[in-house]
C-alpha cells in the first residue's frame, strides 16, 4: 500500500482514539473545565453530615445549583462545617433559608437540599445558612423505634 | 531425587535466561534514541497492528457492552435501581473490560501475526542478512513494532470502551427502557476522569507494552523451523493472555492505593 494512504489511515486511527478519549472525558465522566469560576461560597454547619462527601450535590427544589466543596470539623463546637459552591446565577437565596441533608432515594447518596425562606435579604458570597437539618441516620432511627416499642 | 532437583534447577536457569534475553532485546530496541527516519516504519506497524484490529475491537466492544447492559438490567431491576445501569456498565468497561479484553484481542489478532512474521524472517535468514549489510534488525524490525503496540493499544482500549457504552445505551435505554437522563447522569456522577478513565488508560498502555514485547521476543527467539514458529505463535497468545490477566489484578491492587 502507498505510504501516503497509510499515513492518512493511521491519522484517522489516532483521531478516533482522541475522539474516544474526549467522549469518555466529557460524555461519560462529566469532566468540565472552568465552571468553578462562576460560583460563590456559602457555609452551613451541621450536627451530623451522615454520608455527605466532597462534590455532593446542592439542590433547590430538586434542581442542582451547586456542589459541596469542602467538609471540615469545627473544633470549638464540634460541628461539621460544609463549604458549598453555588452557581452565581442563583443569587437570590434568602438569608433565612434552610439547608437539610437529604438522601437520594432509599439507597442513593446524600445531598444538600436548600428550602427557601421568606427574608428579603439574600445570601452573599461567604454567607452562612444558620437553619440546618442534619442527616437522618437510619441506624439511629431504627434504634429509637426499637426503644420506643419495648 | 537428585535428578529431579537438577531438572528444577535447569528449568529455573532456562526461565531466567529467557527473561534476560527478552529484557535485553527490549532495552536494545527501545533504549536507543528513536530515529525520525524510522517513523514510516512505525506508521506502517500502527496500520498493521492497530488499524487492522479496529473492526474486531469495535465489534467485540459493542457486543460486550450490549450483554453487560442486558445482564445488569435484569439484576438491577429487581431492586428498582436500573438507573444505575449506565454507571455500572461504564465503570466496568472503562476500568476493567475495556483494557483487558482489547488486550486479549490484540494478543490474538496482532501479537500472533507479529510472532509469525518475525519468526519467518528469522527462518528465512532475513534477519541475519540484515545484520550482514549493516542494518540493525532490532532497530529496523523490533523497535517500530514495540512503539506501534505501545501507541495502538490505548487507542484500541478507548474505542472499545466508547463503543461498549454506546452498545449498553442502545440496549439499556432504547430497548429495555431505562430513563435516558438517569442513565447518563448516574454515569457522569459516578465516573471520574482521573480516578477511573486515566487508570484504564495506564492499564492499557502497560498491556500494550507487555503483549508486543512477548510477541516480538517469541518471534525473535524462535527455533527457525515451521514447528518452531508454530510453537512460538502459540506461546505468544498463551503467555500474553495470562500475563495480561495476572498483571490486571496487580495493577488494580496498586491503583487502589492511590
Amino acid at each position: 500500500m502507498q505510504m501516503r494512504s497509510i499515513e492518512i489511515i493511521v491519522g484517522a486511527f489516532m483521531l478516533a482514539g482522541i475522539l474516544s478519549l474526549a467522549v469518555l472525558a466529557i460524555r461519560v465522566s462529566g469532566f468540565s473545565v472552568g465552571t468553578e469560576t462562576n460560583t460563590y461560597t456559602v457555609y452551613a454547619r451541621f450536627e451530623n453530615i451522615g454520608g455527605l462527601v466532597n462534590r455532593s450535590k446542592v439542590s433547590i427544589g430538586g434542581v442542582i445549583v451547586g456542589r459541596v466543596a469542602e467538609i471540615s470539623l469545627e473544633q470549638e463546637t464540634y460541628t461539621a462545617l460544609v463549604r458549598m459552591e453555588i452557581d452565581s446565577k442563583i443569587n437570590t437565596i434568602s438569608s433565612d433559608s434552610t439547608a437539610a441533608i437529604l438522601t437520594d432515594g432509599l439507597l442513593g447518596g446524600k445531598f444538600i437540599g436548600i428550602s427557601l425562606g421568606a427574608e428579603d435579604r439574600y445570601l452573599t458570597a461567604g454567607g452562612e445558612i444558620h437553619d440546618t437539618q442534619s442527616a437522618i441516620v437510619l441506624e439511629e432511627l431504627i434504634g429509637q423505634f426499637l426503644l420506643n416499642k419495648f | 531425587m537428585l535428578s529431579n532437583l537438577r531438572k528444577i534447577g535447569q528449568f529455573a536457569l532456562v526461565a531466567l535466561g529467557t527473561l534476560g534475553r527478552a529484557g535485553l532485546i527490549w532495552f536494545q530496541a527501545i533504549w536507543r534514541r528513536p530515529r525520525l527516519a524510522n517513523l514510516p516504519l512505525v506508521l506502517r506497524q500502527i496500520y498493521q497492528l492497530g488499524v487492522l484490529s479496529v473492526v474486531i475491537t469495535v465489534m467485540s466492544g459493542f457486543s460486550i457492552g450490549a450483554v453487560l447492559a442486558l445482564q445488569g438490567y435484569n439484576q438491577l431491576v429487581k431492586y428498582g435501581s436500573e438507573s444505575a445501569l449506565g454507571l455500572g456498565v461504564a465503570l466496568v468497561l472503562v476500568m476493567e473490560i475495556g483494557p483487558v479484553v482489547s488486550a486479549l484481542l490484540f494478543a490474538g489478532r496482532a501479537g500472533s501475526a507479529m510472532t509469525a512474521e518475525i519468526g519467518l524472517m528469522k527462518a528465512t535468514e532475513q534477519l541475519s542478512s540484515m545484520e550482514m549489510i549493516g542494518v540493525d534488525p532490532l532497530q529496523r524490525i523490533v523497535a517500530p513494532r514495540l512503539w506501534a503496540g505501545f501507541i495502538s493499544m490505548p487507542i484500541l482500549a478507548l474505542m472499545f470502551s466508547v463503543v461498549g457504552i454506546w452498545g449498553a445505551s442502545l440496549v439499556g435505554v432504547d430497548w429495555l427502557g431505562v430513563y435516558e437522563g438517569a442513565f447518563w447522569a448516574a454515569m457522569q456522577d459516578g465516573v471520574d476522569f482521573q480516578s477511573h478513565v486515566l487508570k484504564g488508560i495506564i492499564k492499557s498502555i502497560v498491556f500494550g507494552l507487555v503483549v508486543t514485547w512477548i510477541a516480538v521476543y517469541q518471534g525473535y527467539d524462535t527455533i527457525p523451523t515451521s514447528e518452531g514458529i508454530a510453537a512460538a505463535t502459540t506461546r505468544t497468545v498463551v503467555y500474553s493472555s495470562v500475563s495480561v490477566l495476572v498483571l490486571d489484578f496487580f495493577l488494580t491492587l496498586v491503583m487502589y492505593q492511590f
